[in-house]
């Protein structure tokens, strides 16, 4: 057991190392885009900053859910939550944070030592990258890229192989079940949050998320695109691994997944990215399918773009969280039915749907009527169906119990006999 | 078992995988340990490891006095105690041949009834975490905590009670008893609604449990499966309306049965015996009346020689003692039947054709107790 300086100068170099790969990796991407005569030591300067500021900023917002998420399932479920540490117990996570770095690092004997140590970083700093192109309003973004949505998609799946190569380099079966079935998961739920994304960007016309939140200034594509929105929250779920989703750590049955074998600094990474992801999804539905920053009854001065942007944001987040109180846990095979066959035949019928509106110009509201119409069968077939065997069994079951009578009559009180 | 033949892709060297699973796993419910072959997320083959929590109460009884005996058996099931107490109590007194006072019985059964309830809100709760909800286990053990309450206020314990004496009860119950059990009645049947709402018709947790862990009839019986895990495979054998004691014969109730056997039978019985558990506890409350709680009987139990089975309904299942006398303070010697073991035996029938996920479910819908298991 090393000290605990040492223990923390581990820590900390870890996370040095680990802003510096994110600055280093996106600054590159940053100027990909950027034509040659245009870069210049003021760009780099700039764009430097703004990434640093911007890791501070999501880091923070990230472990803000964490706090926001425990306090939320604990009015749900009858507790309190955190409220030792700090004012509502907001320091709580800060705690917590602090207790991981000091903790010993440990890693198993026979693992593959180097993968071991990067998995985290693979699936930590994807979370991250994507904020490049993630506007928090008009003007506070890295890079507008005009692939952005794109860029999005391209960066997030990345992720995926930082958990498979935890999974494996780890040399435990709890954690290489948790591989496979993160690599299952994460790829077949790909395909459908692509295809809601993909509805959006038909409607938008663009893939810059600038110009997708402009297009939402009157309507909200929620209210034009509730299949989309419907095919894109769930698959979202499913790519972050919330519940019902959550069966790649599943805590009951494969302990932890991945993460099992994993201690420390290393494993506040993975969970820092892992509510940073969380975050991620909830501000990708704000900005495609709430309308963003612009506030719903026209233009407010007051309310700054940015504050808007956030209430949407957690708003999902909070419906998230709701979720993951109410539901238990899919089995994988399960999982991959709601996958390939009701989500991405949804996102697909959403998709034909806008592009039959846009080839023959019908008027948008058109959109709307399909969209809900499709919908509103998925969902009413579904509850009916589930409503009526439900009232049905339980009626059956009331029935079949065997009612057993007073085989001996104790006699009258004597008080009642007089 | 199930035995897989690799019949496609031969020219892969397939092997399947052993998975342990326990005893320090969460889903183990204790420190219950199972090794599971399996071939990807298809369970092949299990193997129940069993015994970590053995303290050999049996053998420790056989130098106990009767009276300290009822300690041990305490401890054997440790979520629903008074069960345990009231099957060993009831087998000494009838070795010695007295019968408690019907008030002294009341208070029994109101207290084992209070007991199931309060071991099958636990067993909602743990199956819920089992199956991923987080939610019904809160709800659960806030309930269960007023019940241990009122536990409290009665036996001076929350969990070991040695309340349920040979002959009786320790001592009567507060005066208050009565108008207070009815509130707590209330509150529970909210709480165990709540729970019923929140998870027994949910489409995920259908999808989790319907259909998965079958076990026909016959297999179960040739099992020796009892309890309500018994009845979810469709036959009412309740030791309470087969061979009835204490006061149930005086109570009316009705014994749920269950279609498919499968794990969402498993738990919907219990659900629907928390009802049935909640008015028989009214009627109880309703019939009591002042009066004696324990026999007139020497201080010292010294049941003549002799040997008596005596069996009993528990929250998990048919409990059996054999208790041997040969005529001093000590019996000679007692032997458990536990049905948290024997309903065990079902594990591997239940686990054809499983996935991982499901060998949680399952062992979850058995509701074991490794403190009775292990002994």
């Amino acid at each position: 057991m090393r000290s605990k300086p040492v223990q923390l100068a581990i820590a900390v170099v870890l996370l040095v190392g680990v802003g510096v790969l994110v600055a280093v990796f996106t600054l590159a991407l940053a100027l990909l885009g950027e034509p040659d005569d245009n870069v210049t030591a003021l760009t780099v300067g700039k764009i430097v900053i703004a990434l640093f500021a911007l890791l501070t900023l999501i880091t923070t917002l990230g472990i803000s859910l964490v706090w926001l998420e425990r306090k939320q399932l604990g009015r749900m479920q009858g507790r309190v939550g955190p409220t030792r540490v700090g004012p509502f117990g907001l320091l709580q996570v800060v705690a917590d944070g602090i207790k991981l770095l000091m903790k010993e690092d440990v890693s198993p004997g026979s693992s593959s030592k180097a993968i071991f140590y990067v998995a985290p970083l693979l699936v930590f700093v994807p979370s991250f990258v994507v904020w490049l192109t993630i506007p928090l309003s008009e003007d506070l973004v890295v890079r507008s890229l005009d692939l952005g949505v794109f860029f999005f998609i391209a960066v997030s799946v990345l992720s995926i192989v930082g958990l498979i190569l935890a999974g494996w380099s780890s040399n435990s079966k709890y954690a290489i079940l948790g591989g496979f079935r993160s690599a299952a998961q994460l790829v077949s739920y790909e395909i459908p949050l692509i295809l809601g994304v993909l509805s959006v960007v038909m409607v938008a016309d663009s893939m810059r998320f600038t110009d997708i939140v402009d297009a939402q200034a009157t309507v909200p594509y929620i209210a034009l695109l509730p299949l989309a929105f419907a095919v894109f929250f769930i698959s979202g779920l499913a790519e972050v691994g919330r519940t019902p989703f959550d069966i790649y750590f599943a805590e009951s049955e494969v302990v932890g997944g991945p993460f099992v074998e994993y201690s420390g600094a290393h494993w506040a990474i993975f969970f820092l990215a892992e509510y940073v992801n969380t975050f991620v999804v909830a501000a990708l539905g704000a900005l495609l399918f709430l309308g963003g920053w612009v506030w719903p009854f026209g233009e407010v001065d007051q309310v700054p773009a940015v504050a808007v942007f956030l209430g949407k944001t957690y708003f999902l987040a909070v419906v998230i969280f709701w979720v993951r109180a109410t539901l238990p846990r899919l089995r994988i095979d399960q999982l991959m039915n709601v996958g390939w066959r009701l989500l991405i035949p949804l996102g697909f019928a959403s998709v034909i749907l806008i592009a039959v509106q846009r080839f023959y110009g019908w008027p948008t509201w058109t959109l709307t009527v399909m969209s809900l119409a499709a919908l509103a069968v998925a969902a009413w077939v579904q509850l009916r169906l589930q409503r009526r065997d439900a009232v049905a069994t339980a009626e059956r079951y009331a029935q079949r119990a065997v009612a057993v009578q007073p085989s001996r009559r104790r006699p009258a009180p004597e008080s009642q006999q007089a | 078992m199930v035995g897989v033949t690799v019949t496609t892709e031969q020219a892969y060297d397939t092997v399947d995988m052993m998975l342990n699973m326990g005893p320090q796993h969460p889903a183990t419910h204790g420190v219950f340990r199972m090794v599971l072959t399996v071939d990807g997320e298809r369970v092949v083959d299990v193997t129940p490891h069993i015994g970590y929590l053995h303290r050999g109460s049996e053998k420790l009884a056989e130098n106990e006095s009767y009276g300290q005996v009822v300690t041990l058996f305490d401890r054997l099931d440790y979520v629903s105690n008074l069960n345990n107490e009231l099957i060993f109590c009831r087998a000494a007194e009838r070795l010695m041949g007295i019968e408690p006072p019907e008030r002294g019985q009341y208070i029994r059964v109101i207290l084992a009834e209070l007991n199931r309830l309060a071991s099958h809100l636990l067993f909602i709760g743990t199956y819920a975490i089992d199956l991923g909800a987080m939610t019904p286990i809160m709800y659960g053990f806030r309930e269960r905590e007023r019940i241990q309450n009122m536990f409290e206020s009665v036996t001076g314990a929350r969990m070991m009670h040695n309340f349920i004496r040979i002959g009786g009860v320790k001592e009567d119950v507060p005066p208050d008893f009565v108008p207070r059990v009815r509130a707590l009645l209330d509150d529970v049947e909210r709480g165990v609604q709540e729970c019923d709402r929140l998870l027994t018709f949910n489409e995920v947790f259908l999808a989790r449990t319907r259909g998965v862990g079958v076990i026909d009839l016959p297999t179960a019986l040739s099992c020796g499966l009892t309890g309500p895990s018994l009845r979810a495979s469709g036959l009412a054998y309740d030791v309470r309306k087969d061979y009835p004691y204490e006061v149930y014969p005086y109570l009316s109730y009705r014994v749920p049965v269950g279609e498919n056997g499968d794990c969402w039978d498993r738990y919907y019985m219990r659900v629907l015996e928390c009802y049935e558990s909640l008015s028989m506890i009214r009627q109880c409350l309703d019939q009591m009346e002042e009066g004696p709680v324990m026999a007139q009987m020497r201080r010292i139990a010294r049941p003549p020689k002799g040997e008596v089975y005596v069996h009993g309904e528990n929250p998990r299942g048919d409990i059996g003692v054999f208790l041997v006398s040969d005529g001093t303070d000590k019996p000679y010697r007692v032997k458990v039947r536990p049905p948290s073991f024997c309903n065990l035996v079902s594990l591997r029938p239940m686990m054809r054709d499983a996935y991982i996920a499901d060998a949680v479910a399952i062992l979850g819908s058995l509701d074991i107790v490794l403190g009775e298991v292990d002994r």
